[in-house]
This record gives C-alpha cells, sequence and structure tokens, in this order.
C-alpha cells in the first residue's frame, strides 16, 4: 500500500468519489520539502519559453549546470538560424562567487555578439545570481548600448518562485521585444499564435492552416521564433494563445497596451483544432470568406484523417489512460482526443494547474477519474495500477515508471518526435498511441500475466484457444506449454 | 548547426560554449544511489532536483528518485535549517528509506548552511528515527564537476559509516575482505565487476553499487526503493577490511584515501579496467591482495580479446581518434587504445585536475608525442581543433555527435551520458568482455563510414 503524503491529500481529487466535482482541489501551492516532486523551477519555466526563439543568443549566467542541463533539450526545430541549439553559459567558478560575475558576463556577451551577430540576446539570471546580487539589468544595458541589439535580463533564479513564475519573467523580456518594430505592411487579418513552441515542426503546420484561411500570422512566440517577428507582434489584430499557462501573461499586456484581445484555444484533437480555426475566422467576420474557407479546410481535412481514425478506435476502444502532464489545458485537450479515440481518462495531473483549470477539468472528465496537482512518483504509479491503465501520456521522468509497471506510454512534452498538433497530428497520436497500447511486449509483462481478470476476458474470446498448463515450476509469468518435451511424431506424406 | 564554429580558435576566458562536464550535484546523486534503500536528497532549489532526475533518467531509462528542500525566496534569506528539518521528517514519516544522502547546491553553499549541524539538530530532535542514517556531501557547483561531486558523496559514505570493529589482524585476515570503489561507471559495469570478483572468489564489498538499482528488470511494479546497492552494514564492514582497490584517480581514489585514514585500511589506486592492461591490473589487485588464483575462465576470457585485438589490429592502426569525456574514462581508454594502436590526437576532459594532463602525457609520450591534451575544455574548442586538423573517430559522450554530424566522422557513444542510445544499459565496457565490445564498437563506426562513404570500386565485401 502507498501512502500519501498528508499536506498532499488536498492536492487529489476523486469524481464522484468521496469528494465530488463541486470539491476544490488545493494547487498553486509550492511543493512540501521532502517531497518526491515532478516539478522544476523558475529558471526551467523561462527556458523553455524563450529557447525556440532561433536567431537570439540564450546565455546561462551561473554555474556549469543549468547551461548543460538545459543544452537542446527541447524538440523545437527552427526553419533558419540554430543558434539556440548551443549551450552558452559563464561557467560561474569559486572566485567568481566571491568577487561577482559582472565583469565576466559582459566579456562573454562582448565576444558572442560579436562573433555570432545574433538579432538579440536573452540573459538567464539563476539561483546564485541572485544572492551574489549581480547587476545583470546594468550588464545589458551596457553591451546593448555598445553592440546595437536589445539585450534583455530575464530575472528566472530558481528559488524565487514556481516555474510560473519563470513563465512570467519569460513574458517579461519578451515584452520589452513587442513594440519595436513596424507594423505598417501587416494585413488587418492578422494574428499571432503564442504558446506553441514547434516541438517535432508543430508550428509549421498550424501556420500554414491560417495561411489557407487568408491570415497572416505575424509572429509565433516562441516556436520557429525570430526576434524581427516578434519585434513587430503588436501589429496583429488577434492573439490565439495555446500553452496558456506560459503565455496569457504577455497576452494581457498585449491587450492592455496595444488593444489587442486573445483567446485561448487548443490545436490538439479535432474538436480543439477546428474550434481555433473557427475562433479566428468569428473574429474576423468583415470577411465572410475566411469563414467559408475554414468550414472548407475542415471538411476536408477531417474527411482525409476520419477512416485511419476510425481504424485506431476499433483498436483502443475501452481501453484506459493516465495523463500526467506540465499545463492543465493541454490536459483538457487530451481527454477529448482520447475520448474521440474510445478511451477512458482514468487518472490526469499536472504541474501547473491552477483552480479554474482543475475545476474544468473536473467538468470534462467521467465520474471515477483521479484528478492530482503536482503527483510524485509513488502517487503515480499506485493510481496506475488502481486503475490498471493501458496507456500513459507524461513526459521524461514518468517513461521509465510506465515501462517498470508494462504500461504503454505517450510522450506529449519535449520528446515527442512526430508533431502531434493538428488534424496531422491528431492521426500521428492515434498512431502512437496504438503502437504502444498494443505492442506484443505487454503481453509478456508480468502485470498482465498475472491478472485473472484479462485471462478470464480472454476466455470468453471465440478466438482464443486456452494454452495448456505450465508446469507450475517455473517463473509465474512464463508461456504456459513452452519448453515441454513432446513426442514427435511424423505425419505420412 | 554546428556550422556557426569556426576554425579560428581565439582565446576565451569568460565563457564555456557546449560544455563537456556538468555540475557536482548530479554526481553526488547517482553516487547516492548506489546504497541499499536510499534517498537522495537535494538541499536546494526543487528545479536542481527536477534536472539531476531528468538527466540520469534519460541516460538510464530508468525512474530515478530523489527529494528536494524546495527553497523558497525565505530559506534563501533566512537559511535553509527549517526546509531540511521539514524535509527530512516527511522523508522518513512517509517513504521510509533506510539512509538519506544529501547534497548542497549552488543556493545552499553560498547562504552558507552548515549540513553537519543540520544532521546533528536532526537526530537530536528524533526527526531521523533510530536505526536511519543521514550522511551528506559539500557539492556547490561552482566548484569541480559532475565528477568531483560523486568523489565527495562516495568519500562522505566512508566519513559517515565506514567503522573499524577492533578486531584483530589475524580474525581479520582470517575470513579477508577487500573493498572495490569502482568509480562513475555504469551499473552494467557494476554489475560486471561483480560477475569477474564472484568468478575469481574474492569476498568484496562494492560501494557505491548501482546494478539492481539502475538497471532493474520489468516486474510489474514500482519500487521507490529497489533491492541493489550496497547495504549500509557492507559500507560499514569497509573499515574492516584488509585492503580496498579503488578504481579512478578522480571519482574513487579520495574515498579509499579517506578510508586508509580512518580505518587504517591500504589501498591500490588503480585506473578504471577498460582494455587489457587496466583490466590485467584489476585482476592482478583482487589475485595478490584477495590470495586467490586466477581461475582458467578468466584466462579465457583475456585470451578471447587478445584473439580479437590481432584479428581486428589492421583495421586500428594509426586511425587518429579524438576522445573527450570524464577524466577516468578518458585515461583508461586512451590506455586502450595505445595497445590497439591507434593515435589518439585530441585527448580532452571538460574538468579539471593536472592529474589528467600528466598521467596522459606518460601514457601517450612515446605512442603519440604530439597529441593534445587538455583539462578544463569545451566541446566548442574540440570541434574548432578537429576544423583544423581533422580525426577519423570521436569517442565521447552523446553531446559529441554535433561534431560528428557536421564533419562526417565516425562516432562511438562512450560515458556519460549517452542520452540517444540503448547499448550502456545492458552491456558492460570494463573487463575483457567490455574490451571486447568496446573495440567492436570502433570498429563496426569505422567500417560502417567506409562503406558507406568509400569509392564503389573500393566497396568490399569482405573485411
Amino acid at each position: 500500500m502507498i501512502e500519501l503524503l498528508p499536506d498532499r491529500e488536498k492536492q487529489i481529487v476523486r469524481k464522484g468519489g468521496d469528494s465530488d466535482a463541486t470539491t476544490e482541489i488545493a494547487c498553486g501551492k509550492a511543493s512540501t520539502a521532502g517531497a518526491v516532486s515532478q516539478r522544476a523551477c523558475v529558471f526551467c519555466g523561462s527556458r523553455v519559453v524563450l529557447y525556440p526563439v532561433a536567431d537570439a543568443l540564450h546565455v546561462v549566467h551561473g554555474p556549469i549546470g543549468c547551461a548543460a542541463y538545459t543544452w537542446d533539450i527541447r524538440g523545437s526545430q527552427s526553419s533558419g538560424p540554430q543558434l539556440y541549439r548551443h549551450s552558452f553559459s559563464t561557467d560561474l567558478q569559486e572566485m567568481d562567487v566571491i568577487y561577482g560575475g559582472e565583469k565576466k558576463l559582459e566579456a562573454a556577451l562582448l565576444e558572442l555578439i560579436e562573433h555570432h551577430q545574433p538579432k538579440a540576446a536573452f540573459i538567464y539570471s539563476t539561483c546564485i545570481v541572485g544572492i551574489i546580487g549581480d547587476d545583470v539589468s546594468a550588464v545589458c544595458k551596457r553591451v546593448a548600448a555598445k553592440t546595437g541589439i536589445p539585450v534583455l535580463g530575464v530575472h528566472s533564479e530558481g528559488f524565487k518562485g514556481t516555474k510560473k513564475d519563470g513563465y512570467k519573467a519569460a513574458c517579461e523580456a519578451l515584452y520589452k521585444l513587442v513594440g519595436t518594430g513596424d507594423t505598417s505592411s501587416i494585413s488587418p487579418h492578422s494574428i499571432n499564435i503564442l504558446g506553441e513552441f514547434n516541438l517535432a515542426g508543430e508550428a509549421w503546420i498550424i501556420r500554414d492552416y491560417y495561411k489557407r484561411l487568408g491570415i497572416e500570422v505575424v509572429s509565433t512566440l516562441t516556436g520557429d521564433g525570430r526576434v524581427d517577428d516578434i519585434r513587430r507582434s503588436h501589429g496583429a489584430k488577434l492573439n490565439l494563445v495555446q500553452c496558456s499557462g506560459s503565455m496569457t501573461y504577455l497576452a494581457k499586456m498585449m491587450e492592455r497596451d496595444h488593444g489587442i484581445p486573445f483567446k485561448r484555444v487548443s490545436y490538439f484533437g479535432i474538436e480543439d483544432m477546428s474550434a481555433a480555426l473557427y475562433e479566428a475566422a468569428k473574429f474576423f467576420k468583415d470577411d465572410p470568406t475566411i469563414m467559408a474557407r475554414a468550414q472548407e479546410l475542415v471538411r476536408e481535412e477531417v474527411a482525409t484523417i476520419y477512416p485511419e481514425l476510425q481504424r485506431f478506435k476499433q483498436k483502443l476502444i475501452g481501453k484506459k489512460a493516465a495523463i500526467y502532464v506540465g499545463g492543465s489545458f493541454k490536459a483538457f485537450s487530451l481527454v477529448r482526443i482520447l475520448r474521440m479515440l474510445g478511451m477512458e481518462t482514468a487518472v490526469v495531473g499536472s504541474q501547473t494547474g491552477d483552480k479554474d483549470d482543475y475545476r474544468q477539468l473536473q467538468e470534462i472528465c467521467d465520474p471515477g477519474t483521479i484528478i492530482v496537482d503536482d503527483a510524485n512518483p509513488l502517487e503515480l504509479a499506485k493510481f496506475c495500477l488502481e486503475k490498471d491503465v493501458d496507456l500513459f501520456i507524461g513526459g521524461v521522468k514518468e517513461r521509465p515508471i510506465a515501462y517498470k509497471l508494462g504500461i504503454g506510454f505517450c510522450d506529449h512534452n519535449h520528446e515527442r518526435k512526430e508533431p502531434l498538433a493538428g488534424y496531422v497530428g491528431m492521426v500521428n497520436f492515434a498512431k502512437e498511441v496504438y503502437a504502444s497500447v498494443a505492442s506484443p511486449v505487454w503481453q509478456f509483462a508480468p502485470r498482465r500475466a498475472n491478472r485473472a481478470a484479462v485471462l478470464a476476458r480472454l476466455a470468453n474470446d471465440p478466438d482464443f484457444k486456452p494454452a495448456p498448463k505450465g508446469c507450475g515450476n517455473c517463473l509465474p509469468e512464463c508461456t504456459p506449454g513452452d519448453g515441454q518435451f513432446v513426442r514427435a511424431t511424423l505425419v505420412p506424406a | 548547426m554546428l556550422n556557426g564554429t569556426t576554425a579560428e580558435i581565439k582565446p576565451r576566458e569568460a565563457l564555456r560554449i557546449n560544455p563537456a562536464k556538468t555540475c557536482q550535484p548530479i554526481g553526488a546523486m547517482y553516487a547516492a544511489l548506489g546504497i541499499n534503500g536510499c534517498m537522495p536528497h537535494s538541499h536546494g532549489s526543487q528545479g536542481c532536483c527536477s534536472y539531476h532526475r531528468s538527466h540520469l533518467t534519460r541516460h538510464f531509462k530508468e525512474p530515478v528518485v530523489a527529494t528536494t528542500s524546495s527553497f523558497t525566496e525565505g530559506a534563501s534569506v533566512f537559511g535553509g535549517l527549517a526546509n531540511m528539518t521539514q524535509a527530512l521528517s516527511n522523508i522518513f514519516t512517509i517513504y521510509n528509506p533506510k539512509i538519506v544522502a544529501v547534497h548542497t547546491t549552488c543556493l545552499s553553499e553560498v547562504i552558507g548552511d552548515d549540513i553537519p549541524m543540520m544532521i546533528k539538530k536532526a537526530k537530536e530532535e528524533k526527526i531521523i528515527p533510530d536505526g536511519k542514517y543521514v550522511i551528506h556531501a559539500n557539492t556547490p557547483s561552482f566548484v569541480g564537476s559532475h565528477v568531483t561531486g560523486f568523489a565527495s558523496m562516495v568519500t562522505g559514505m566512508v566519513k559517515y559509516l565506514a567503522e573499524a570493529s577492533g578486531k584483530s589482524e589475524a580474525q581479520l585476515k582470517a575470513e579477508p575482505q577487500l573493498n572495490v570503489i569502482p568509480g562513475y561507471i555504469d551499473p552494467a559495469d557494476m554489475r560486471e565487476l561483480k560477475r569477474i570478483i564472484k568468478e575469481m572468489g574474492v569476498k568484496t564489498v562494492m560501494f557505491p553499487d548501482t546494478s539492481g538499482v539502475l538497471d532493474l528488470p520489468q516486474d510489474g511494479q514500482y519500487r521507490m526503493f529497489p533491492s541493489g546497492g550496497a547495504t549500509i552494514e557492507e559500507i560499514k564492514s569497509s573499515g574492516d577490511s584488509v585492503g580496498t582497490i579503488a578504481l579512478g584517480h578522480f571519482a574513487s581514489h579520495p574515498a579509499a584515501i579517506e578510508l586508509d585514514e580512518k580505518c587504517k585500511v591500504p589501498s591500490a589506486l588503480l585506473e578504471l579496467p577498460y582494455g587489457l592492461t587496466n583490466t590485467d591490473k584489476f585482476i592482478h589487485a583482487l589475485r595478490t591482495h584477495g590470495g586467490v588464483d586466477v581461475p582458467g575462465s578468466i584466462g579465457q576470457e583475456r585470451g578471447r580479446l587478445l584473439d580479437a585485438m590481432s584479428d581486428m589490429h589492421q583495421y586500428f592502426h594509426g586511425k587518429r581518434v579524438a576522445i573527450v569525456g570524464d577524466p577516468d574514462h578518458v585515461i583508461a581508454l586512451t590506455q586502450f587504445l595505445v595497445e590497439l594502436d591507434m593515435k589518439p590526437a585530441y585527448v580532452f576532459t571538460g574538468s579539471s585536475g593536472k592529474h589528467f594532463e600528466q598521467r596522459l602525457t606518460e601514457i601517450l609520450g612515446n605512442h603519440a608525442p604530439d597529441a593534445m591534451i587538455k583539462q578544463n575544455v569545451d566541446l566548442f574548442e574540440l570541434h574548432q581543433q578537429i576544423k583544423n586538423n581533422p580525426v577519423d573517430l570521436i569517442i565521447g559522450n552523446t553531446y559529441s555527435k554535433y561534431i560528428s554530424r557536421v564533419e562526417n566522422i565516425p562516432f562511438v557513444r562512450f560515458g556519460f551520458p549517452v542520452l540517444d542510445r540503448m547499448g550502456h544499459r545492458y552491456f558492460p565496457a570494463v573487463g575483457y568482455m567490455g574490451a571486447l565490445r568496446l573495440m567492436e564498437k570502433i570498429n563496426d563506426a569505422l567500417l560502417d563510414h567506409k562503406d558507406r562513404e568509400c569509392a564503389e570500386e573500393n566497396f568490399e565485401l569482405i573485411q
């Protein structure tokens, strides 16, 4: 029996159980000291948001670890410059900690900017910089004056909050660029795509859809990001915000200062993808052809993928999934997508959801679903076993846990290898889920082999021929009947 | 992507580009996982702990647990005592490990947290239950590298746990036990060392030992504390051993020296058993200090390695190699490459230490006097050097793949971390059999490259 930390009980809700949809989950809390949390820090939040700006220089001001662990770990693709994939660090040493790292930072920046000629530079402060008191802003100002490019300090000291505060620091840095470019050539039907990081090339798919509607995408923040596009992004008429946890703050600033309204969207799954296109079409109602094109596009794309999706659905129907992701908005889409594939969400959780997110999750989930904020591996394992799930959707730290339990896995985080957004992404997702859930490897998994329920289900299957009983002396999970001597008889020709 | 790298090399002092090292705490965390029933604890912000767990998971493809003091702004002003106390209380109440191994981070070091005092206080206040242990290592990220962090935690095991029970020399020699400190190697390597030791028939205690912790079979369960790892009793008994075999100057020797000072256990300070000579030395040490004869089976393994070396030597002669990685790995591997008649051209480590340059100068002295040997260097510089004077093969961790791709040079993954291949999890690189595997990988990389790139008239069926 796996126990829960007493402090954590309020961060877990069972829909329709002792607590129901009206129960409020406790979230937005700092992790309890001593908990095995799956969460990261402020720096991590800033780094993941800004990293995809491909023609900027990204310098981590701190000891080597912070730079090493974030070196090219996100599959955010660039159609041009690859500068962002290098790891630049001031590699602070003991003497720098004593005497300060400002000089080192300034020298590093001047050297790098001269060499790489970037469009802008982001300087990330790490924990230690916050303690030794380096005036990073002053260094940024001096270097900007000397080099003539924007040099932007990111206040991402790890201990100064949670990953969410890191998102905010990233938005603040980005916002210094917004409003500094020329907007004269921008179409009246134009948008920015916020919170799309171009993992496995997803932003390219989404941008192409909007282009087909006749809508100009001024800037994608930050997937395949370009400094010059961000500078003129205030010329767009609408902001569509996907990863709401990270980018709503920026959208709100742009609404306040530039009067650009924003809408929350998701590009995962047919329903949400289509809604995201209609949302933009509705907004530009002065041109009804946009809506007509949107309807046509949705019809066309859905017709293309529907037969294949149905094939996957037949194989996946009734399977159960556990979801543990960074942002909860993604979880909404995943619950809906899984339902479309005939699957049930039995466990769902996130690192950084807020009260509204969890309320919404409780509304859309089936009764009995376990909803959890900031889970640790023991809890995740416990819930997966309790609900006997067939699939785990998560990130790098969850994958081996799922495999140890004998559960299929889909990375819906940085390490996805195929685009999962848009209509084509829906098929990719179904394919990936199917490939893992239906893999023959799980028939050997002890968890499965030991389940009487599974055997009973097989017994009712007309195609199922019961295997002869095993010898009873070897491993409980061995395939029964294998390896026993039998009398070979010659069949006459 | 790395075409941004230019051949022109300018001196850099303020800047690290594409590092060939990472920070101390992750090494301490890895070492701690080699104690049975141990919860590694990161005393700092929660991001550090999360990054280390993710990075280790990417390398080992295993769940990695560790807890964190979850520093906030308050802790950074008032010190981390309250966080530590709460953390230890929670860890023992809920996860119930046998031992907690605390390592520090840059943050807790700079604010000056006194970990021994905190542990003492927690013991007095009964936050640490009777029979449970808390050990620690200071691992500020702005000093050393992941290798020194590993070494500090192994030394911490000795400082806190090793005991000399006061038995007489005659008693100890009646049933002699040897310590083996294996160094910063993979669980598969530790498993192989144990196999060799068993084959030799020597009674040993090996610590840390991550086999059975980070190379688990799938059994349908998730355990926070798997059955593997050196037990506390075993580590305690290391003070009663007749001697220590410590593998690796940087990762293992400090702990062996500490053990000698504390419990008067003499030590054989060896290099990692990669390749023929270094494995010979390991076997020799086991034989002489363990008082056993080398069994025929080990002799046969050596014979097979030697046979394969003769089979393949024609492909290796004079090949220029760039080797980059952790100092102990690079030193031992370079020795093997010399045995294979290859020409190490660049021998680099991201870590610091004079011993690295001294020892490699000895190894390469007559064989490859022109080799460039450098400590405290990054992969950007390695790439620049290669652009100026190319090599036939690169051996390094996964991060070297960028150079390999841009320059179209065969590449063998070796060391920590390997983030994009699986083999290191299952197949050892140590010992005679490990050497065979290393050699096979090198030969495959060279010949695959030749088969792909050579002119049609040179494309041969038989090699």
